[in-house]
């Protein structure tokens, strides 16, 4: 259910950044990083992404999202670690708590990709 | 002529509410205001502690409630049994508070009352362990609370809203003797992901740890009056 209101979100995030640009352009495709240390399940993201644009300015528009994994950094050992979301956090030889997340806690909307024509055209206010 | 462009945008999905919650934020500080979230599942005993603490903290501290529910205003009303504000918001099928629903209240606060008379405000978010964790709404605290009756795993299995807690209250302390839940082994798989965090095991019923739990609030706030910035930010878009 929760994808629901992260779509929603992501929803309002990018339409920030399309009524700042003048010509209301036509997005194609928004690329996402979401790491595995969220509460995001990217297949239910893209679903209720399909679902929550119909007949708004995103109607036509594709969400590609890459998966990062959880990566962590241990102190005492000096090195990288993976560790098993829900079944273990510690460093897997030392047993420090993980606290330096390197990669895995991304929502982050890379690029969008949009089509634009250059003479101004009339974008209905959504 | 059409042609395809690329924007790098590069900015968090959540950024929509990362900016409603700043925003919040501002007017918590502006006003003097500390301002705890607090996080559950359905039912680990949110209501049942700020009523405790209402009832406790109430007569030190000007305290207002804002209360997520989903549908009903039945968490509301059993809190304005305490005389004070309580401004409820139904999230309807949201599973959790954004800061935009958050500013509501607020705005709604700051206009029936004096915001700069109150010094904590209380946001009790819907029941659910999952997102309300990823969706700031301008708090200075995240209080999760996971009752004694949920078991050992839900800190590995749930683990962003016990990362993000600055507080975590192991509750219904009085049943544990009825359940073979090790709270040794949930302390120690939070502090696997959060070894920071201050843990509190309390029963709102026995009373037990509610005093630990209240001399945190104090500090938190005490803390937060020392460092008083003056501000002032203006709510055109809301
Ligand atoms: N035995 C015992 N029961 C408790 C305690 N605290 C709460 N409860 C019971 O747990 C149930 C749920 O408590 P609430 O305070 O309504 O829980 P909540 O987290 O506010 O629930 P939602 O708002 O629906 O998510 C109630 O029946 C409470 O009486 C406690 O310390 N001990
Ligand atoms: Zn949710
Ligand atoms: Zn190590
Ligand atoms: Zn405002």
């Amino acid at each position: 259910m929760h994808e629901t209101d992260m779509t929603k979100a992501l929803i309002m995030t990018v339409k920030d950044w399309w009524l700042a640009q003048p010509d209301k352009p036509q997005v194609s495709q928004v690329h996402l990083t979401v790491g595995k240390f969220t509460c995001v399940e990217p297949a239910s993201l893209e679903f209720a992404f399909q679902v929550q644009t119909r007949h708004t300015f995103l109607a036509n528009a594709e969400l590609i999202i890459r998966e990062t994994p959880l990566i962590a950094f241990c102190h005492p050992c000096q090195q990288e670690y993976r560790p098993e979301i829900g079944i273990q956090y510690a460093c897997p030889i030392c047993h420090s708590p993980m606290e330096d997340i390197r990669s895995g806690r991304e929502l982050k909307i890379d690029r969008i990709e949009y089509n634009s024509q250059v003479e101004s055209y009339y974008a209905p206010n959504l | 002529m059409h042609q395809t462009f690329n924007a790098a945008l590069e900015i968090n999905l959540l950024h929509a509410n990362q900016a409603g919650a700043d925003h919040n934020r501002s007017h918590f500080d502006e006003w003097g205001i500390t301002c705890f979230n607090v996080m559950s599942s359905p039912g680990a005993g949110k209501t049942v502690l700020l009523e405790r603490s209402l009832a406790t903290l109430g007569a030190q501290f000007k305290i207002a409630v804002i209360e997520g529910d989903m549908t009903t205003e039945l968490d509301a009303d059993r809190l304005r049994q305490y005389g004070v504000p309580v401004i409820a918001i139904n999230t309807g099928r949201s599973c959790h508070l954004d800061s935009k629903m958050v500013a509501g209240g607020i705005h709604r606060l700051a206009h029936e009352y004096n915001p700069r008379e109150f010094e904590l405000v209380i946001v009790e978010n819907v029941g659910n362990l999952v997102c309300p964790a990823e969706f700031e709404v301008g708090e200075h605290a995240k209080i999760a609370l996971l009752s004694i009756t949920e078991g050992e795993d839900k800190p590995l299995k749930y683990p962003i809203m016990f990362q993000a807690a600055d507080c975590l209250l192991i509750t219904k302390m009085d049943l544990a003797p009825y359940l073979e839940v090790d709270i040794n082994q949930i302390v120690a798989n939070v502090r696997q992901i959060n070894p920071y965090v201050t843990i509190i095991p309390v029963s709102a019923k026995t009373g037990e740890g509610l005093e630990t739990w209240f001399e945190w609030v104090r500090r938190q706030i005490h803390q937060k009056s020392e460092h008083q910035l003056p501000l002032s930010i203006s709510c055109a878009n809301q």
